[in-house]
Formats: structure tokens, sequence, C-alpha cells
């Protein structure tokens, strides 16, 4: 069923580019609006919507997971391309323009829900990769300069990524002799001789992961993506679609049992480790507001790789968890950053203060996302650096724990002082007509913030529904 | 049979990590964008031969031609938005060289 | 073998010319030639299907696209080929010993072990596209769609020159 996501979307990509198309290009907006209300609806009611429909999909040609990993990416995927959409609609003037760009966020909404569902390692690549085709033509979608750099960069980089990725199909085809997704865990959990070749296409396809989630030696080309790239596109990128297209591949990779060797556990643990601590110490120096949320994403990927380094079904939990709190609140701090930069027109944090008097909404929001994705109680990020530092205790690295729980600190201090530079304090000079951002700002981040909060308190409850099953390994 | 099959896969696997490093040597040392398509290529050339000779090898060619047909696709809509951001970056800078991205830093 | 040996080093040594050639446009020619070589390895190698798409797109489209890149950006091409051409021996005189060295310590440590695959794969490559592997089909669609947004976006929207 959850090929309708797909199909309908691709169905809207392809009418609305039909004559009248005048008409359409009013409508496009509105028909995003309400597919990925749809995928929304979906997510909560997957059994009670479209019965009819049911055996249109059933055919095994299209075999799909639908646990509850799956489900967690559906939902984060229609939530952060809902926030995506308001802020481009309220971003972008001209109606050609938020036409082209519909239809493009369309078509990579199709790839993240494809990657989520796919059962074989190559539709896995071929999704990814239209995801980042779209995403490249995304970033450079106002023409300028910076963004054509970040771009290039992003391009570079997954470029490589996929030849390595490939180069592990190809390996993996010819020591397991098939890509699907069953026969990699009927091989690695039933021979006894894991032989060289399929742990070096492991390797070789968690590497191009790796990169494209932006850990930290390869991490050049994410903040100048993140930077250049327009507002409602950095949404989009930090919230789901590093995390669609690299860290799922790696969590479902682990679900499968193919990380089960310990070297790729300390593999993991070291390079989630060392991507958490870079990356929050480079966020510290950061000038640009959106280029320390960039380098903030990059150290909070590092917890959900540390997660998954400790290989247990409650580190899996953890990380799923940390992903979704991730993409709902990295996509709130950049909405914010966006509705300053659209009242201000500037990103320079040296060059603000003070605007949480005049911009109440955004001020209060922005606080909450900061708080939550430090870990401080009650808001949910809280609640997924809890699980994750006690999976990693229970695995018996408590080293690792502490070093969770230490550096949590570092996130907390370079979010108190963004907050601290553009927030709070005096008001600076120049900003005395300053006014709230648009509607269109407010409301996405409003929603979000609340979503952070109410999962932050009702935790003790969702915690047996939500969380847990999803550790369940179930097709 | 099977010690002749291995043998011919670890001859495509020499030769075709030696056509990658040729092209990751290619995209690291060359100061042209253009030239780093040219690269990219090459590395794409190795994965696909890859891919045919594990398909063949294992018996298992259909397939791997049906992967490789599909790549060959994917990397024709790729090369082409890569030449659509090389073509943009001469437009606003008058330069393919990688000297026209070192905008940002830090 | 000694064919598979033959045809392997060549396409090594058409890399090497495409990274060493200082013109840009002979460079994308001898990347055709690449491609061309691929397709006669491919050809031995069974899947006469992916040669075919191979020799068409590879050697054929995508080098109008590298042709088409380079005119639109000539003007610094020649500017590049006379300043690159007197560096260019300088930088790649190492890749050859790289991929020797390299060469020799893969040769050394090499050893693969291959494990037939247990089911009997389907053989008839037109069955595994259009019935066991749809989704592939449904991904190439949504590519192809993603590429004319491209084409529309990079090349026919204006640029708003602000350097």
């Amino acid at each position: 069923m959850t090929l309708l996501l797909i199909i309908f979307f691709l169905a809207a990509v392809l009418i609305i580019n039909l004559p009248p198309k005048a008409f359409f290009k009013k409508i496009a907006f509105w028909l995003a609006l309400f597919l990925l209300l749809l995928q929304l609806v979906f997510v909560f009611l997957p059994r009670s919507l479209w019965t009819g429909l049911n055996t249109l999909c059933s055919s095994n040609n299209f075999s799909m997971v639908q646990d509850s990993l799956s489900m967690v990416m559906l939902l984060s995927i229609a939530i952060v391309g809902l926030v995506a959409l308001l802020v481009a609609k309220a971003h972008i003037k001209s109606e050609n323009k938020l036409f082209n760009f519909v239809c493009l966020l369309l078509l990579c909404c199709i790839g993240m829900n494809g990657m989520v569902v796919v059962t074989d390692l190559f539709t896995l690549y071929l999704f990814l990769e239209i995801v980042a085709a779209a995403v490249y033509i995304m970033i450079v979608f106002e023409k300028n300069q910076n963004a054509y750099e970040g771009a290039f960069k992003y391009f570079i980089l997954s470029a490589i990524a996929t030849t390595l990725m490939l180069a592990g199909v190809g390996l993996t085809l010819s020591t397991v002799g098939a890509l699907s997704f069953t026969a990699l865990q009927i091989y690695f959990a039933n021979t006894a001789q894991i032989s060289a070749g399929a742990t070096i296409g492991v390797l070789l396809f968690m590497a191009g992961l790796f990169i494209k989630s932006g850990l930290v030696p390869f991490h050049g080309w994410l903040p100048d993506a993140y930077q250049a790239a327009p507002n409602p596109v950095s949404i989009l990128l930090a919230g789901i679609v590093t995390k669609s297209s690299g860290v799922y591949a790696l969590v479902r990779l682990g679900m499968l049992g193919v990380l089960v060797p310990e070297s790729l556990k300390t593999l993991l643990l070291a390079f989630g480790a060392a991507t958490i601590l870079i990356g929050a110490l480079a966020a510290l120096w950061q000038k640009d507001f959106k280029r320390m949320l960039a380098y903030s994403s990059i150290s909070q990927v590092g917890y959900i790789v540390l997660s998954l380094g400790a290989g247990t079904l409650l580190g899996y939990a953890g990380a799923i968890f940390h992903m979704f709190n991730h993409a709902i609140l990295k996509s709130l701090l950049f909405v914010n950053s966006a509705a300053v930069e659209s009242r201000t027109g500037t990103r320079d944090m040296d060059a603000m203060g003070g605007f949480a008097a005049k911009m109440p909404w955004t001020g209060a929001t922005s606080v909450i996302g900061a708080l939550s994705i430090s870990g401080i109680p009650p808001f949910s990020g809280f609640w997924s650096k809890l699980v994750i530092v006690i999976a990693l205790w229970k695995a018996g690295l408590h080293y690792y724990a502490a070093f969770a729980i230490l550096a949590s600190l570092l996130t907390l201090s370079y979010m108190l002082y963004m907050q601290r530079k553009v927030f709070f304090g005096k008001l600076i000079e120049g900003y005395d007509d300053l006014r709230e951002a648009g509607f269109l700002y407010i409301l996405p981040s409003v929603i979000l913030a609340l979503i952070t909060i109410g999962l932050g308190i009702g935790f003790p409850f969702i915690v047996g529904t939500m969380l847990m099953p999803v550790a369940i390994f179930n097709w | 049979m099977n010690g002749d099959l291995n043998q011919l896969f670890g001859l495509f696997l020499l030769f075709l990590s030696l056509l990658l490093i040729a092209g990751v040597y290619l995209i690291t040392a060359t100061r042209n964008l253009i030239r780093i398509l040219i690269g990219m290529e090459i590395m794409t050339k190795a994965v696909t031969l890859l891919i045919i000779a594990a398909g063949y090898v294992t018996a298992n060619i259909a397939l791997a031609q049906s992967i490789v047909i599909t790549l060959i696709i994917v990397e024709v809509v790729v090369l082409l938005v890569g030449a659509g951001i090389v073509v943009g970056v001469f437009m606003l800078t008058g330069d393919i060289s990688v000297k026209a991205l070192k905008n940002m830093r830090g | 073998m000694t064919f598979f040996v033959l045809i392997l080093s060549a396409l090594l040594l058409v890399a090497l010319a495409t990274a060493l050639v200082a013109d840009l446009l002979v460079a994308a020619i001898w990347l055709a030639l690449l491609s061309v070589l691929t397709t006669i390895a491919m050809f031995y190698l069974n899947s006469p299907l992916a040669a075919v798409f191979e020799l068409s797109i590879c050697a054929g489209l995508i080098t109008v696209i590298f042709i088409s890149t380079i005119s639109l950006t000539r003007l610094t091409s020649n500017q590049e080929k006379k300043t690159a051409a007197r560096t260019r021996l300088k930088k790649y005189i190492w890749l050859p010993m790289v991929m020797l060295v390299i060469g020799i310590a893969l040769y050394l440590t090499l050893d693969i072990n291959l494990t037939l695959p247990l089911l009997t794969p389907e053989t008839d490559v037109r069955k595994v596209i259009w019935n066991l592997r749809q989704f592939d089909l449904l991904g190439m669609l949504i590519i192809l769609l993603v590429g004319v947004f491209g084409v529309v976006v990079l090349f026919k929207e204006k640029f708003n020159n602000e350097r």
C-alpha cells in the first residue's frame, strides 16, 4: 500500500504538467499540500485507508518493507515536506518558480518514500540517486554563486559515495548472489564463514553511506550545501534528506544483521564519537546562523550513528527515535533562521541581538527547539538522548555513554550561545520596526514545537506503542 | 571451473580497482570542473563493468544486466545535472576552475 | 582470459590517455573510446543488452553532453589549454606510479572466494527487468522526470548575474 504514496505523487507531478497549465500552476501548491497531508493520514491509519485498493498493490513484484521503521521515516518525510512546502510558499514569490519548486519537492518526496520502503540494495541506490539529483537542482534554485559552490561540492562527494556503494553492490552480488534484503539477511545469519568479499562489499556500501550522511572525515560538503541552499531547501536537507539517504540505510542494514562483526560496530562507534565532537566544536565557532545549525546537524547525526554502534535493539530504537526528533527539531530551528532572515535579510549572528522582543513566536519556539535538542527534560530530545545513553551503558560501552552525556553539554553551550546572540539581550540598533515573521513561518514552527513538547510529556505513555516495536524486527 | 571463474573475477577486480583509482586521482588532482565530471565517468565505468563481471561469474547475468541498464540511465541524468551546474558556474563567474568555488570556508 | 587481460589493459591505457590529454574535447573523445571498450568487454561477458545501452547512451549521449558543455564554456577552455599543458605532466606523472604500486599490492593480497548462489536465478533478462524489477522501472521513470526538471531549471531559467 505504501506504493500508493509513490504512484499518487508521481501521477500528481505528471498531471500538473499537462495543459491547462495556467490552472495547474495555481493549484500545484495546494495539491502538494493535500498529498503530504494524505501521507500523514496514511501513516496513522495504514489499514483503514483505501482497503479497496489493497489488491492493486498486493502484487509481489513490488516487494516493500512496511515495518515501524519505514512508518517513522514516512511520518518524518511528510512533516518535514509540509514544513518545507509552507516556507517555500512564503519564500518564493514568482508563481512559475514556485511551480517548479513544488514539482521538484514532490519528486524528492517520491524518492525518499521509495527509499524507505524498498527491499533491495540496488533499488535503494536508485531512489537515493533520485533524491540526490532533485536536491542538487533545488540547491541551485536561486542561481547564486554560493549555491553553485555548495551544490557542486555535494555533487562530487555524492558521486564518490555512490561509486563506492555500487562497488559494494558488485562485490555483494559476487559473493551473496542476490541483492534483496532477505537474501542478505539469510546470508549473514546462516553463513558460518562470511567471505571477505561480502564484508568488503558491506564496508564499501557503508563508506558511501557515511559520506552521504556527512560523518566527520567526509563532512566537507554538508555545511556549504546547507548554508548556500534556499531556506526551504535547507529545511528539507537538514530535516530529512541526509537522514533518509544516509542514516536510514545504515539503520536498515543494522536491523538486517549485516553489521554484526565487532569491527564494524567499533567503526560505527569511533566515527559517531568523532562526528559528535568535531561537529559540536565547529558549531561553536560559526558566525552564520545556518552554518552553525549545519554543524549542529552533523553533531546530532553522530549521536544516531553512535547509538547504532551499540548494536542492540535498544540502540536501534534510540537511533530511530533520535532521527525522528532531529527531523522535527532541526527543521524547527531552520524555520526560525528562515523567519529571522525573511525580516532582517541577514544570517550573520554578530549583527543580531534581542530579536525575541520583536519576534516573540519565533523566539519562543527557537528556545524550545534549542533546549530540546540539547537534551533538557521534559522535551523529546531528552528522552532520545536518554535512550541512547542507556543503550550504550547496557552494551557495556561505559566510556561512550559518559562521552554522550558530556557531549550534550557542548550542544547546550552552542545552542545557548546562539540564543544569546540572536534572540536575547538588548535589541541592537536599526531594528526598531522589526515585525514578527509571516504566518507561513509561524505556523510550522508552532506545530513543530508542539510536537516536541507533546512527545516529551507523553513519552512514558507512547514508549510501549511507538518506540519499542520499532526495534522488533518485523516485515 | 570455479577456479577459472575465480581467477577471471580476480583479474577484473584488480584492473577495475585501478580504473577506479585513476578516476579518483583525476577528481582530486584536477582544477577543471569538466575534468572532474570526466573522472566521475571513469569511476562509473569501472563499477558498471564490475557489476557485469560479478553477474557473469555467479551465473546471474540477467540480474546484472538489468541493474546495469538502470545504472546507465541514472548516470546520464546525474551527469546532465552536473553539466548544468558546471554551465551555471561558468555563467556566473566566467570560469570553470575550482578557484571559482572557494567562497565558503570554516 | 588473455583476451580479457588485453581489453582491460587497453581500458586502463585509455583512461590514462583521458586523464593526460590537454584538450578537453580530445579527453571527451577518449572517454567515448573508453565506453566502446567497456561495451566490447560487456559483449564478451554475455550481456549484449547492457552492451547496447552502454554503446548508445554512454558512448553516444554522454559524449554529446560533454561536447556541448565544453563548447558552452569554451572561453576558459582555451586559456586553460595553454596554462595547464605545462603543469599537466608534473601533476599526472604520479598517476601511473600510484596505479602500479596499488596494482602490485592488490595482486599480492587479493584472494576472492566466490560462493555461487544457491537458487537458480532467472536467466532471461527481459523477464528480470519487466517482472522481477518493476520497482527499478518506476525509479527510471522518476529519475527521467527529475532530469526534465533539471533541464528546465538549470538551462532554461534566467540567471540573476550578481558577481
